[in-house]
């Protein structure tokens, strides 16, 4: 425990600031109130998810973006989070996540509260799938619980819900399936209305989209 | 102290080889090795066992017939190994139900060898031709696949008796430090496909701090057309189980896991008796050889997805979570099952380790490359004659690969491309067929080693195809945590799903290209980051192809349904035979004018049972592509095109008839 003892200095985008060992560049950057676009990050976990694939950020010296969220900080670091590579690999993201997500921002509960809205905004991207062409999944909202709904077509799979769920909670949520059918969801598919849910909505809280939202 | 641990160990190990050699059957009765892995059932080889069995005992012979595992020539399973007292043992294939009765009666009753059907002896000898005459056989170099359809794989005294588990002792003998350096100093590097040094792993889960420690094989062989690891476990898993425990010592674990494919119900069942035996010998559990050193291993079926080769979501699998990779740092060396240090290797890697620490890193190093050291096993699979496992040092070349020891591309076709490593490899073109086979060379080409599948194409397989069938796998197993995976392949197939119909646009081959690279950049594990290498593999070396699909409306392989159209050519057609009316489903052929078959292309389904029926002495059906291209071939033609309603009055009464 004597390397808490210990700073370590580096900077992002020019700013000098210092964070603990073992700390990784998006936390000490979002502690310090630099803000690098992520969906997936939370901050009390043990281990980032690393799933949106969002946190794109530039390193000196390396050839290749690395995620902010999962990258340790080391002392010197230099860290660019607009590198035109970095900046790539966030939009391409950015956009795959759009096209396969219900864009209804007049209808949607999150609207003006939503973290692709916010990304969107302070990256100065289009709120739109870009190269892609936009899909709506088209899978049935689970409105069987009396307190919040589950609207899946909204999900981007951040698996917030599915850590607060297991980890401060019934721990009912987890994902299920693979590949493009990949979803959150109770074990075999339950409704969530007749699951073990005990209705402390922190999934709800947490979701950075409308796809979890109170009645 | 130290001292009489040694003398021990000796000391048992004196005692299990006493014992083993001295519970040896009698060398005067005859023994039948019959390969029974899947390759061989496959081929029926179950049948044929029950045919030794009956015909044996109907002439009461004394014979001892043992079922074993893949000797690797899968193209002539199902094979058996007869030793008959008097004759060197002799390698058959194709031992079908029929050949075993006569091999019984006339070799073992009246000692006719029968070489017909054999395809050498396996020792040198005056009398018979080798095996190691073949080509295949003087290429290969085994060490991994030593044991594997020689020995019996339920019983580790057959192991021992042909110099197993001499590495262990060696390693129980030795420092675990020293095990680790033996194994950099032999330059190992895992074989699971990324080629990392295997003894850096070692090194670091055994320095970082954190007890127990937990060593895992990885056998969780996923990729289409890879069988090499299945073919080990159903052979010889004796020596993934010896190469474990070393590992065990060398890192300070006492426990292990062998990870294993469900899909693979015969590994797991030979592997669990192989444990059963070792346990009898006193090689796993407690206090092994008298060493101090206990080592139990726990078999562990696989959950059906692919990604759980990936190794972080593998030991969430075995931690009975569901199968999904996590960021690293923190590495399995350092934070693996349960949080504790795990060293994961591929079963082939752990093999190799068993095989070092007997023979030494010098004779390790020795072969392969300065760079890739040993030896690498492929499972030769697609258009090869010769299908199965080799074992080869490595920068043993493509063309050596495919042609001397595959026997080549069948049916006189030429060699197109080699797709190597899976859906996580690339394709290389039969130019690059000089390329070693070793890490550094595959990558530099755009292909990786992988864990060794590879799939031979021809002229008639369709690289953009190939790419969408791979590409669709890794779409449909992606286990759907990270964005670019889960969303870029889908969306990546849905451009190759529009070349193949003959739709796109070369913006669309931009997208296609653009988004591959950043599929391959932005994928949190393995699984994307090489997703996309059988697409941009193949648009590096066949670009032109994926430009003619929807520029023309043409497939250059002729594959891709919706752009070809099958034709009668009528100066071939025989005109008296009728396979071609008989084999259509759709009663698309009919007889025109001078007896001479035509297709109605608006019934034609384009299925090929013309094309593969048609006598060979006739080949009068071709493929054409673009479709188009047939107003050519019948505007040549001095034969009337459409059927008229004379050729179906024509056909009608023919029928009749």
């Amino acid at each position: 425990m004597k390397e808490l003892k210990k700073k370590i200095s580096l900077s992002i985008d020019g700013k000098k600031i210092t964070a603990r060992p073992g700390m990784r560049i998006l936390s000490a950057a979002l502690s310090r109130g630099i803000w690098i676009p992520n969906l997936c990050f939370i901050p009390e976990a043990d281990l980032p998810f690393g799933g949106c694939r969002l946190c794109w950020v530039e390193v000196e010296g390396e050839r290749e973006p690395v995620t902010a969220c999962s990258r340790p900080v080391r002392e010197g670091m230099v860290v660019r989070t607009r590198g035109p590579l970095a900046e790539r690999l966030r939009k391409s993201a950015f956009e795959l996540l759009l096209s396969r997500h219900h864009l209804d921002c007049r209808n949607c509960r999150k609207n003006k509260n939503c973290g692709l809205q916010e990304i969107a905004r302070r990256c100065r991207y289009q709120l739109k799938p870009g190269r892609f062409t936009r899909e709506n999944p088209g899978l049935p909202a689970d409105d069987s619980h009396p307190d919040f709904v589950f609207n899946p077509n909204h999900c981007i799979l951040c698996g917030k819900c599915v850590w607060v769920c297991q980890a401060k909670s019934a721990g009912i949520l987890d994902f299920s399936r693979r590949g493009l059918e990949c979803r959150v969801s109770t074990f075999a598919g339950e409704p969530l209305g007749e699951s073990k849910c005990n209705g402390c909505l922190k999934c709800v809280d947490i979701c950075p989209v409308g796809a979890l939202f109170r009645k | 102290m130290k001292r009489n641990i040694a003398i021990r160990i000796q000391e048992a190990w004196e005692h299990l080889q006493n014992r083993v050699q001295g519970g040896e059957e009698r060398k005067d009765i005859p023994e039948i090795r019959l390969g029974t892995a899947t390759c061989g059932r496959a081929s029926g080889a179950l049948e044929t066992l029950a045919a030794f069995r009956e015909e044996i005992s109907r002439n009461s012979l004394q014979v001892r017939l043992l079922e074993v595992g893949c000797v690797g020539h899968c193209y002539a399973e199902p094979i058996a190994v007869v030793a008959n007292p008097g004759f060197p043992p002799i390698l058959y294939g194709s031992v079908t139900p029929g050949v075993a009765r006569r091999l019984v009666r006339d070799f073992l009753g009246a000692g006719d060898p029968c070489l017909e059907f054999a395809l050498g002896a396996v020792e040198e000898n005056e009398k018979i031709p080798s095996i190691f005459e073949l080509p295949r056989f003087r290429m290969e170099k085994k060490i991994i696949l030593e044991h594997a359809g020689w020995i019996d794989p339920a019983r580790g005294e057959e192991y021992l008796l042909r110099g197993g588990y001499r590495g262990l002792f060696q390693a129980l003998g030795m420092d675990p430090r020293e095990v680790i350096r033996a194994v950099k100093a032999a330059g190992i590097r895992g074989l699971g496909g990324a080629g990392f040094p295997a003894g850096e792993k070692w090194e670091t889960c055994r320095a970082f701090p954190g007890k127990p420690k937990y060593v895992v094989g990885n056998g969780d062989e996923g990729d289409p057309g890879a069988f090499m690891d299945r073919a080990l476990l159903e052979s010889d898993p004796f020596s993934v189980l010896e190469g474990m425990t070393i590992a065990g010592y060398a890192v300070g674990s006492r426990r292990g896991f062998l990870y294993v494919r469900a899909e693979y119900p015969l590994a797991v069942e030979r592997a669990r008796a192989a444990m059963e035996s070792l346990r009898g010998l006193g090689l796993l559990g407690k206090d092994i050889l008298n060493s101090g050193f206990d080592f139990e291993i726990e078999l562990v079926r696989g959950a059906g997805a692919f990604v759980c080769g990936e190794s972080t979501a593998l030991q969430a699998s075995i931690e009975g979570k569901r199968g999904m990779p996590r960021v690293r740092p923190p590495h399995s060396v350092e934070r693996g099952l349960w949080g504790k240090p795990t060293l994961l290797n591929n079963l082939k890697t752990l093999a190799v380790a068993a095989r070092v620490l007997d023979q030494g890193s010098p004779w390790f190093r020795s072969f392969g490359t300065p760079r890739s050291k040993g030896t690498v096993v492929f499972s030769l699979a697609g258009k090869i004659q010769n299908t199965g496992l080799i074992e080869v040092p490595m920068g043993t070349t493509l063309r050596e690969l495919v042609f001397a020891s595959g026997g080549g591309v069948p049916k006189k076709k030429t060699l197109k491309a080699i797709q190597i490593g899976g859906p996580s490899g690339g394709c290389l073109p039969a130019s690059l067929a000089d390329t070693p086979v070793d890490f550094d060379s595959l990558n530099a080409a755009g292909s990786i080693m992988g864990s060794g599948g590879m799939v031979i194409l021809d002229e008639d397989d369709c690289v953009v195809r190939t790419a969408r069938f791979f590409l669709d796998f890794t779409q449909k197993e992606s286990c759907g945590k990270c964005t670019p995976c889960r969303i870029g392949t889908y969306q990546m197939l849905k451009i190759l799903n529009n070349l193949v119909l003959g739709k796109g646009s070369d913006s669309e081959l931009k997208l296609l290209e653009d988004l591959a690279f950043e599929v391959q950049e932005g994928s949190l594990c393995g699984l994307g980051q090489t997703a996309p290498n059988p697409v941009l593999s193949t648009l590096r070396y066949f670009r032109d192809e994926y430009e003619a699909h929807y520029r023309e409306g043409r497939c250059p392989a002729r594959a891709c349904r919706d752009l070809i159209a099958y034709y009668i050519l009528p100066e071939k057609c025989s005109r008296a035979c009728e396979v071609c009316v008989g084999a259509c489903p759709v009663e698309a052929i009919a007889t025109g004018a001078k007896g001479i078959k035509v297709i109605d292309q608006n019934k034609c389904v384009k299925c090929g049972s013309c094309y593969g029926d048609c006598p060979p002495e006739f080949q009068a059906v071709i493929k054409v592509s673009p479709p188009a291209k047939l107003r050519e071939y019948e505007a040549k033609s001095s034969f009337p095109r459409k059927l008229t309603n004379d050729d179906l009055r024509l056909t009608n009464e023919n029928e009749k008839k």
